[in-house]
């Protein structure tokens, strides 16, 4: 990168789930599951497949399938596009499914490409309530 | 997770003194009495609770006469909007959906 605008940051998540891989892997790959858990969504397991996801808040989020590596790596793009160049959001997610002795561990590594600052501040407003909303859960990841 | 993170968790994890906060963010700068009518707690305890919120940086007290002015600074929520932190916690979130959804599903 050599705009000093934009700032790359990377957000992972795991969680060791109890239940083998082939049955996460249906849950993260097939439309009417992943409807449940994520979002509406057109999805299909074929790289450079393209699709949106829709999330309950009318934002539509564009996508296109990276790499499929069936019960082991699923990887989409997950852009947002916004009139406001500040909002913008450009990323990449990629789960990574591991086999454990009690199922399965989840990564899920979300790699994003923003600007920073206007964001964080025009967050603050918007983020507001689902900071508040969230606050049980994360305070559960503190201890 | 950074230390200052830790600090503001912690003082917003009492309900009560979350309760304080968020009623200073929705309506605005309070005194101490005003917020004792509605907080359920005494006096006293307001006031410690208000000491605690401004060591974390969350409130701001301003003097005037015999009244002690209390109101919020979102600034110090700032660390906790940022794009990453309210990523991980949507992550999270999916992640108890995703869990849910498997338990219900046949094998």
């Amino acid at each position: 990168m050599t705009s000093t605008a934009t700032q790359t940051r990377s957000v992972v998540v795991e969680r060791d789930i109890a239940h083998p891989p082939e049955k996460l892997w249906r849950a993260l790959t097939q439309p009417h599951l992943m409807e449940e858990w994520l979002m509406k969504n057109d999805f299909k397991p074929q790289v450079g497949h393209s699709f949106n996801l829709r999330g309950e808040w009318g934002g539509v989020l564009d996508c296109k399938v990276l790499a499929v590596e069936p019960q082991k790596t699923l990887s989409y793009t997950w852009d947002f596009a916004h009139e406001d160049a500040a909002y913008n959001l450009q990323s990449v997610v990629t789960f990574t499914l591991t086999p454990t002795a009690t199922g399965t561990h989840l990564r899920v590594e979300q790699a994003g490409f923003h600007p920073d600052q206007k964001q964080a501040y025009g967050g603050a407003h918007a983020g507001w309530k689902s900071f508040l909303g969230n606050l049980d859960q994360l305070l559960e990841r503190l201890d | 997770m950074t230390d200052a993170h830790d600090l503001l968790f912690k003082t917003l994890a009492d309900p009560t003194r979350r309760g304080i906060f968020e009623r200073l963010c929705r309506d605005g700068e309070q005194t101490v009495g005003a917020l004792t009518a509605l907080a359920g707690v005494s006096q006293p305890a307001v006031s410690k609770h208000l000491g605690v919120l401004k060591q974390a940086g969350l409130v701001s007290d301003r003097h005037e006469g015999r009244q002690t002015h209390y109101s919020a600074q979102l600034n110090a929520l700032v660390p906790l909007v940022d794009w990453t932190s309210r990523m991980a916690g949507f992550w999270e979130t999916r992640f108890d959906n995703l869990e849910d959804l498997l338990n219900r599903m046949d094998q």
